[in-house]
């Protein structure tokens, strides 16, 4: 139970450390000071505080999407191994549920871009849509790949590739790593795929989709976005730490291992520019391929020998 | 003769102007091939007169002519359908003086009316239309753009401005010698308008400047070229999402703009120029200062383009991205940094053979595309630090002579040229006077005048994300279109 409420504790917080984070190294690149690592958090209580604007175009999607958007999140956290490494529910396929889970809040912001009928919404949408139906198959068939490998079909299978496959199970790590970390980098809207910190609508992807939310459920939006993004980042983390390591080791290890990632996303965002809109659809396949390779690699492992 | 033939800083007497004929123009303008930089009309009791100014870049040379449009005259045959270089002259025409041309392509307010304006539209099924503007999500100046498009892919681009409209040329007939109001047609280009307006001022007083304050001149007008350049890489930078470069050359940019501030007292060179000279020297311990600013700032701009110039990232946002053919930049009459990038010959501070300048066109692949704009700058902003040292040294000579001298009287029934290299391309400025020697027309060309055609040429069939980027290659002046 306490380990329940920790990981809800830290699901809750991290995320605004893990975007000041990101920040701060983008600041560091760029040779300025940057702003605290806490002004993610000080940004959310400030549009708490704020007054939430309804265009008059706009229907019920429009207000209930950002709670649905948080909620998904919230809910596919549950099932995938945060802190102590164990999943708060672990049931069979969770690897599917915590997919389809993400698309239906994705699904909502999608219609909720629009539903506020301005063309710039809608081509966020669009870009939106598209990418997601080439991570998606990508996505399954590399997890579907290690469970076949290991039998197991919840995340904690992450743990458990090494002693299925010994030789070639670190090769399939490697590619998983790639794998997720391209999606990390897709879901969160980061550079090289999208720019969060443009103001031009006209090349936007995630950012042009809620140009119309305010107050309250910006803030919302922003927090459910850090929190996917964390949850990839926690996915990654998990498949780095060896399993059954005692806590005291293990903790500090996942917190290094999000740390790390976050200071890498910064840095990709300071020294490449973003990729033009065409090539962001070859940098999206550089996904399928590897996970391709995991499924060849699996295929080897299971009927080869 | 259906021309007068005068030189950059001319003045002549208006008698001496001749009348020609639209059909005359036409054949003159189809076989001379010199290029369009002037087409404004005049009242003139019962009549409108409409003033030709022609550039011959090759001699250096300006062809002066007109056409009179007698009162009951209220159209004629336009010359843009032929010549698209006429287009946005002729509708600025029409505008003003409500004489039609007929069978203009795109007759459409430039200005004023802008409630009237009627937008191209493309029918079809997954065709959808994007309105951008006028007001943007930066702090940047107002205006329309309408994008025509099928998925990501731009077929048309139609820009709308007119928001900024100030009258400006009105302003400056009212108040004569007033400098700084010329620094303010366009705020990005303070020493080249002002620059321009004090030549044309000068010429109409037939006012001799010091060889000194022309060199200073100059060298803030380089000055300025260099700082826009440096902001224009860092926005393009920006644009890409290229931290590095963007932030680099914000605080490169700083660097050039204090040292004007410390020249003038203004970061943008205001009240720098007057009619007659310059107001603040540049004495020993400032040209060290500007010698050894000029040195830090030429190896960051080096070291930073060079590592961007080699980046795979980099080079594939911009290459191919917003061309322009060197066949469409002549036809529509482009200028400037721009028609250089698309290989067009074209500086009026090489062609029109300015004495002080010693500058020659910089060799480099002129693809027409971003890069080459991004490229075109960077390798400017080092010929420009060149240029700075070779005045430097010039300077020195000079250093007893006078920095303002008074100015004369302004001649009556005068017309005056004068057409200076800005950063973005050549500015134009042409006055008419009266028999009192009271200013009649005052007309100011700015580049961006020319130029906004070439944006809506370079994003056609290219992803409407990469229109930002090639909207900064271009970093047109909404201000200096509207006037």
């Amino acid at each position: 139970m306490t380990i329940t409420i920790i990981n809800l504790l830290i699901l809750l917080t991290i995320p605004f450390f893990m975007m000041g984070i990101i920040k701060k190294t983008k600041a560091f690149w760029a040779g300025r000071k940057g702003v605290s690592i806490l002004q993610p958090f000080y940004d959310f209580l400030r549009l708490m505080n704020k007054e939430t604007v309804y265009s008059e175009t706009t229907s019920w999607v429009f207000k209930l999407t950002p709670m649905i958007m948080f909620s998904t999140v919230i809910f596919a956290a549950l099932f995938i191994p945060l802190l102590t490494g164990e999943a708060i529910i672990n049931v069979p396929f969770s690897f599917v549920i915590f997919s389809y889970t993400l698309s239906l809040g994705k699904f909502f912001s999608l219609i909720s871009a629009l539903d506020t009928g301005s063309s710039f919404e809608g081509m966020g949408a669009s870009r939106e849509a598209c990418f997601s139906t080439i991570v998606e198959p990508a996505f399954f068939i590399a997890m579907g790949s290690v469970a076949a490998l290991t039998k197991v079909n919840s995340f904690d299978n992450l743990k458990m590739i090494a002693e299925n496959a010994p030789v070639y199970g670190i090769l399939i790590i490697a590619l998983l790593i790639i794998t997720l970390f391209i999606m990390l980098l897709i879901e969160g809207c980061r550079v090289p795929v999208d720019d969060p910190a443009t103001h031009l609508e006209l090349t936007m992807i995630h950012e042009v989709m809620i140009l119309d939310n305010s107050g309250a459920d910006l803030g919302f939006i922003s927090w459910s976005s850090a929190i996917k993004m964390f949850l990839f980042e926690a996915l990654i983390a998990s498949l780095i730490i060896p399993k059954g390591l005692a806590p005291v080791i293990s903790i500090p290890l996942f917190l290094g291992a999000i740390l790390l990632l976050s200071v890498m996303v910064g840095t990709i965002e300071a020294i490449t520019a973003r990729f033009r809109m065409t090539h962001v659809f070859e940098f999206v396949f550089i996904m399928s391929i590897t996970a391709l390779l995991i499924l060849t690699l699996v295929t080897y492992g299971i009927y080869g020998n | 003769m259906n021309w007068t033939v005068i030189e950059n800083n001319q003045k002549i007497n208006i008698s001496q102007i001749p009348a020609i004929t639209i059909e005359q123009l036409r054949n003159d303008y189809n076989r001379l091939k010199y290029r369009l930089i002037g087409f404004f009309g005049k009242k003139e009791e019962e009549n409108t007169r409409l003033y030709v100014v022609l550039c011959d870049d090759n001699e250096g040379k300006i062809y002066v002519s007109s056409i009179v449009f007698s009162r009951d005259v209220k159209s004629y045959e336009a010359l843009t359908k032929d010549f698209p270089a006429f287009h946005n002259f002729e509708r600025e025409f029409y505008e003003e003086f409500n004489i039609e041309p007929l069978n203009h392509p795109w007759l459409k307010p430039l200005r004023q009316n802008q409630d009237k304006y009627s937008f191209f539209e493309m029918k079809g099924e997954e065709v959808h239309e994007v309105a951008v503007g006028p007001i943007h999500a930066g702090v940047i100046e107002p205006g329309h753009f309408r994008f025509m498009c099928q998925g990501e892919k731009v077929y048309e681009l139609e820009i709308m401005l007119g928001y900024q409209h100030r009258g400006v040329e009105e302003l400056l007939i009212k108040s004569k010698f007033n400098n700084r109001l010329a620094e303010s047609v366009c705020g990005d280009t303070v020493i080249g308008h002002n620059l321009a307006y004090s030549q044309v001022m000068e010429t109409l007083t037939d006012t001799q400047i010091t060889d000194k304050a022309q060199i200073i001149r100059r060298i803030a007008l380089e000055l300025e070229r260099i700082a826009v350049h440096i902001g224009d890489m860092g926005a393009i930078s920006g644009d890409m999402a290229y931290l590095m470069g963007a932030s680099i050359f914000g605080v490169t940019r700083t660097l050039v703009i204090n040292t004007m501030l410390e020249i003038s007292g203004s970061r943008f060179g205001r009240g720098l120029i007057d009619v007659g000279g310059v107001n603040f020297d540049i004495d020993e311990t400032m040209q060290e200062k500007i010698i050894s600013m000029l040195k830090e700032v030429e190896k960051t701009v080096d070291k930073v383009t060079k590592i961007m110039l080699k980046k795979s990232s980099c080079i594939s946002r911009m290459e191919r991205t917003g061309i322009v053919t060197k066949e469409q930049t002549q036809t529509i009459g482009a200028v400037g940094m721009a028609a250089r990038a698309s290989g067009m010959m074209l500086d009026s501070r090489i062609d029109l053979k300015d004495k002080f300048y010693n500058l020659d066109y910089i060799k480099f692949n002129a693809s027409g595309d971003v890069h080459a704009r991004f490229n075109l700058r960077y390798l400017e902003i080092k010929q420009s630090i060149e240029q700075i040292k070779d005045f430097i040294k010039i300077l020195k000579e000079y250093k007893m002579e006078k920095l303002k001298v008074p100015y004369g009287v302004i001649s009556s029934n005068s017309f005056a040229v004068s057409i200076t290299e800005g950063w973005r391309g050549e500015i134009v400025h042409c006055v008419i006077t009266g028999k009192n020697g009271e200013l009649v027309r005052y007309k100011v060309k700015d580049p961006s005048f020319n130029n906004w055609y070439m944006l809506s040429l370079a994003v056609r069939n290219n992803g409407i994300s990469d229109f930002p980027l090639c909207n900064k290659s271009f970093n047109l002046s909404y201000c200096g279109n509207d006037l």
